[in-house]
């Protein structure tokens, strides 16, 4: 076994237990905290597949900004520590996402996968390319996604704040 | 090196973790960090694609979904606190008014 292959079965038994985690405690806050372990070996995966920058992104936005904002609500609400258990919720959930985990691993792994990955030059992945395909290519979706994150700001304002 | 399809496999296997927490917990919050996790499995294929591809579109796809995720976590959260301040819980099952 390669030591590659190796930390992937590492970081990938590792997200499984991360996310289950974050679907089974029964503390919000614990859920939390098992969320950003799940994103911060998200990230080290991102890193291992030749994209370092989106793996500082994912750690900058998700793991910093995005908990930072959950958990700042969580402590706001302060929601009851207890939540009632569905009658019929679990049963039928597991059976569904099995199911469907069962389908899209059938899916994917159907069609011919490239075996080796083409882009091992060391500039694939670096903020040079990523910034260079997203004003060249993708200059529209960009600015269109400026105007989305202003218009959450605003919602969020609006949303959040008290009726007077 | 790890083949493409461990990867596919990863990712459909912790979307479909995500699936279960949004089916099954009854706390907004915990539904919308499962809609986290389903959003970051579908980042790892594309990713994963990415690279065994040699495409730049892939990363560029994840970045905008890391836009649409914090503005989609930023709005769910404002209505979560408004929905709270309303009716003092946080269980879908209550919120039925619109249910015939």
């Amino acid at each position: 076994m390669t030591p590659s292959l190796m930390l992937f079965y590492v970081l990938g038994g590792l997200l499984v237990i991360a996310s289950l985690m974050v679907v089974f405690l029964s503390s919000v806050v614990h859920s939390a905290m098992a969320l950003v372990a799940a994103l911060f070996l998200i990230a080290i995966l991102f890193l291992t597949l030749h994209a370092p920058m989106v793996g500082v992104l994912q750690v900058l936005v998700y793991a910093g900004a995005i908990m930072v904002l959950f958990l700042f609500v969580i402590m706001l609400l302060n929601p009851a520590a207890v939540e009632p258990r569905r009658r019929f919720g679990w049963g039928f959930g597991i059976v569904a996402s099995l199911l469907l985990a069962g389908a899209l691993v059938a899916v994917m792994t159907n069609g011919e996968a490239p075996l080796d990955p083409v882009a091992a030059t060391e500039l694939f992945g670096s903020p040079e390319t990523l910034a260079k395909s997203l004003f060249t290519d993708f200059v529209l979706p960009f600015e269109i996604a400026s105007v989305l994150l202003l218009v959450a700001i605003i919602g969020a304002v609006v949303l959040a704040k008290r009726e007077s | 090196m790890v083949p493409l399809n461990y990867y596919l496999i990863l990712g459909a296997v912790v979307f479909a973790i995500g699936v279960l927490g949004v089916i099954v917990r009854r706390d907004l919050i915990v539904v919308l960090m499962s809609i986290e996790l389903m959003l970051n499995a579908v980042n790892l294929t594309f990713i994963a694609f990415a690279c065994f591809l040699g495409s730049m579109a892939g990363q560029v796809a994840v970045f905008f979904v890391m836009a649409v995720a914090a503005a989609e976590a930023v709005i769910g959260l404002a209505i979560i606190i408004s929905v709270f301040r309303h009716r003092q819980t946080l269980d879908p099952q209550e919120m039925q008014l619109l249910k015939w």
